[in-house]
């Protein structure tokens, strides 16, 4: 992978570097910003399409509510048991073992959803600093052709960057 | 924030991490020791059977289930604390909410031991399991105890993965600051996090739905626990009052537990400028506020059964009031209501040093509670025959005494390994924040002011 970045100490550099990358005609999905925090108040990204976890996760509970009613209800039936003179099939009580694995299930996959999203966990080799841990800002570009290297270390250093090449 | 601000935080929160006092191996060795004293009486229990536990006709429930209600409400300190406290975008709660989610976990933990040592024989715990067997005992979806495994279990699983996720980015920060093994360990259990825009958009996203989701599961949980009683037809038992009461004091108790934390963890990692008066201040008011609830639950609690005199409610009722178990009803509401109004009413007495005292006596207070509400119930039932007293054994004692020492014991060792505070989230709290008027901002600079 040829990928190059550089450290920004704060995020109104960053985001002039990132800018001036869109200007040069950088595709969006080629342009990374690695953080140590979120900055919600700047716009280092584009391609963040709202996103389908709530969705998922409204899912995940359905598939929890389903799963709790077939459990209680088919082992009620099997192995019918008189309590307390309530019916075999007692949807009262039933409503708590639903209500718990539909929050379980909207848990559950709301965690499945982040992690396939956020593409995590991997081992592969990423566009990394450890400098970012430290509170610098990268701002890179991956997969840069050869020809355009150098174009691009420019406009980073002249964001005041330190640019580095990966 | 400029670069020397953010490498400070990240210095002194990752200091108790990275350097180790010899006070932590001290501390450690003696809460240790207190553990495994608690072990061996619980062995000493297996070999020789719950005859030497206090636990007899017709008291079958006291110090263990006592225990089990007491931690599963230490246990609401942190996920629904905090889970409120980001759906409502507190910006003070950043350094609190770490401290306050693993205490969820930890009493959970603890919690759900007690009906195993509740059983006398834990090798046949897994006739608790809800599957059908040859046995002759059938999965009972209509009984409270199996609501309970199910409300834990989901319970604990939320709470877990709410303390996790956030974590993540702070593994990966102490991947990159530590070498060897250490490296290897935060390395995989950062899972290869960057720290991309697009990471961060989906772990907020995250946050927020676990947040949502776990503010039912956590009220349902501690009622569910209540349905352990309220659904036996037991004199002051069978009250529809319980699920709220309980609800409600398990708030009270674990929001009590975690200012004592806090505190803790403050003198102790030298935290002084991370969790400030504030932050006690302000969950001091929260404290208050359901002292008054509780105080508010028991009066309606007690004049309800009063008004009713039922018999054999008002036996139990008057044992708790004039006879035998009065000392300890009365230290309760002293504990629970006269002493904390004050000090946390009282704007000036609502300092560090006034929230951990009426935090310290709450925590007590909800212990006797629990024992209150359980005991007196169970050695009074309907019938006078039936009528027996509860004494607790030695071996109750030390188990009790043991579980605190776990508590303490496995927050030491986390605070060892993780950073107590959320790193990343700090940092975001630093960012310019809305301009406030001129008197909320007096107001606010008086209490962010590191004072003792």
């Amino acid at each position: 992978m040829k990928a190059v970045y550089a450290l920004y100490a704060d995020p109104d550099s960053a985001q002039l570097a990132v800018d001036s990358l869109r200007r040069e005609g950088v595709a969006e999905r080629s342009i990374t910003v690695i953080s140590s925090e979120p900055f919600e108040e700047y716009e280092f990204s584009r391609r963040d399409k709202p996103t389908w976890i709530f969705w998922l996760a409204t899912a995940g509970g359905a598939v929890g509510l389903i799963l709790a009613y077939l459990l209680a209800s088919t082992t009620q039936r099997l192995w019918p048991l008189v309590t307390g003179g309530m019916p075999i099939v007692a949807m009262w009580p039933n409503l708590i073992i639903m209500f718990e694995l539909t929050m379980l299930g909207a848990i559950i996959m709301t965690v499945i959803t982040l992690l396939i999203t956020a593409r995590l966990p991997t081992t592969r080799s990423k566009l990394y600093d450890p400098e970012v841990s430290s509170g610098k800002i990268l701002v890179g570009v991956e997969n840069a052709p050869d020809d355009s290297i150098e174009k691009l270390k420019q406009t980073l250093r002249a964001t005041g960057g330190e640019v580095n090449a990966g | 924030m400029n670069l020397e601000k953010k490498n400070k935080i990240n210095d002194d929160l990752l200091r108790p991490v990275l350097h180790t006092s010899p006070w932590f191996y001290v501390i450690l060795l003696v809460l240790g020791g207190i553990i495994v004293a608690g072990l061996g009486s619980w062995m000493y229990q297996m070999s020789h059977g719950l005859v030497v536990a206090g636990i007899k006709w017709p008291v079958y429930w006291a110090f263990y289930i006592t225990n089990f209600v007491f931690w599963i409400g230490i246990s609401h300190a942190g996920t629904l604390i905090s889970a409120i406290l980001r759906l409502v975008n507190a910006t003070w709660r950043r350094p609190v909410t770490r401290c306050a989610e693993v205490i969820t976990v930890f009493a959970l933990m603890i919690g759900a031991m007690f009906p195993i040592i509740h059983l006398g024989r834990p090798w046949l715990a897994f006739y608790l399991m809800p599957y059908p067997s040859e046995r002759g005992i059938w999965p009972n979806f209509r009984s409270p105890l199996v609501w309970d495994f199910f409300a834990i279990s989901t319970y604990l699983t939320g709470s877990t993965l709410f303390l996790f996720l956030p974590t993540i980015p702070d593994f990966a920060l102490m991947r990159d600051r530590t070498t060897g093994l250490r490296q290897r360990i935060y390395g995989m259990l950062s899972l290869g996090w960057q720290g991309t825009t697009k990471q961060w958009h989906r772990l907020e996203s995250a946050m927020q739905i676990m947040a949502i989701a776990i503010v039912p599961v956590a009220v349902s949980v501690h009622t569910i626990v209540s349905f352990d009683f309220s659904m036996s037809p037991v004199p002051m038992w069978h009250s529809t009052v319980f699920g709220p009461y309980f609800v409600a004091g398990a708030i009270f108790s674990g929001i009590a537990a975690l200012i004592v934390a806090m505190a803790i963890l403050r003198k102790a990692l030298h935290l002084e400028e991370y969790l400030h008066p504030v932050h006690f201040h302000n969950l001091g008011k929260l404290l208050l506020t359901m002292s008054l609830l509780w105080g508010y639950f028991t009066f309606v609690e007690r004049l309800t059964v009063w008004y009713g005199n039922a018999p054999a409610e008002m036996a139990v009722f008057w044992e708790t009031q004039t006879g035998s178990y009065a000392p300890l009803f009365w230290t309760m509401v002293f504990c629970n209501f006269v002493i904390p109004l004050p000090l946390l009413g009282i704007r000036r007495l609502r300092t560090i040093t006034g929230t951990v005292i009426a935090s310290s006596l709450i925590v007590v207070g909800m212990w006797l509670e629990r024992f209150l509400i359980i005991v007196p119930s169970l050695a009074m039932k309907n019938l006078p025959y039936s009528w027996g007293f509860y004494r607790p054994q030695p071996v109750e004692i030390m188990i009790t005494i043991a579980t605190f020492a776990a508590m303490a014991f496995l927050y030491l060792l986390f605070s060892k390994f993780v950073p107590i505070i959320s790193i990343w989230e700090l940092k975001v709290g630093a960012h310019p924040r809305p301009v406030l008027t001129p008197q909320e901002e007096e107001e606010a600079q008086e209490l962010w002011r590191v004072r003792p």
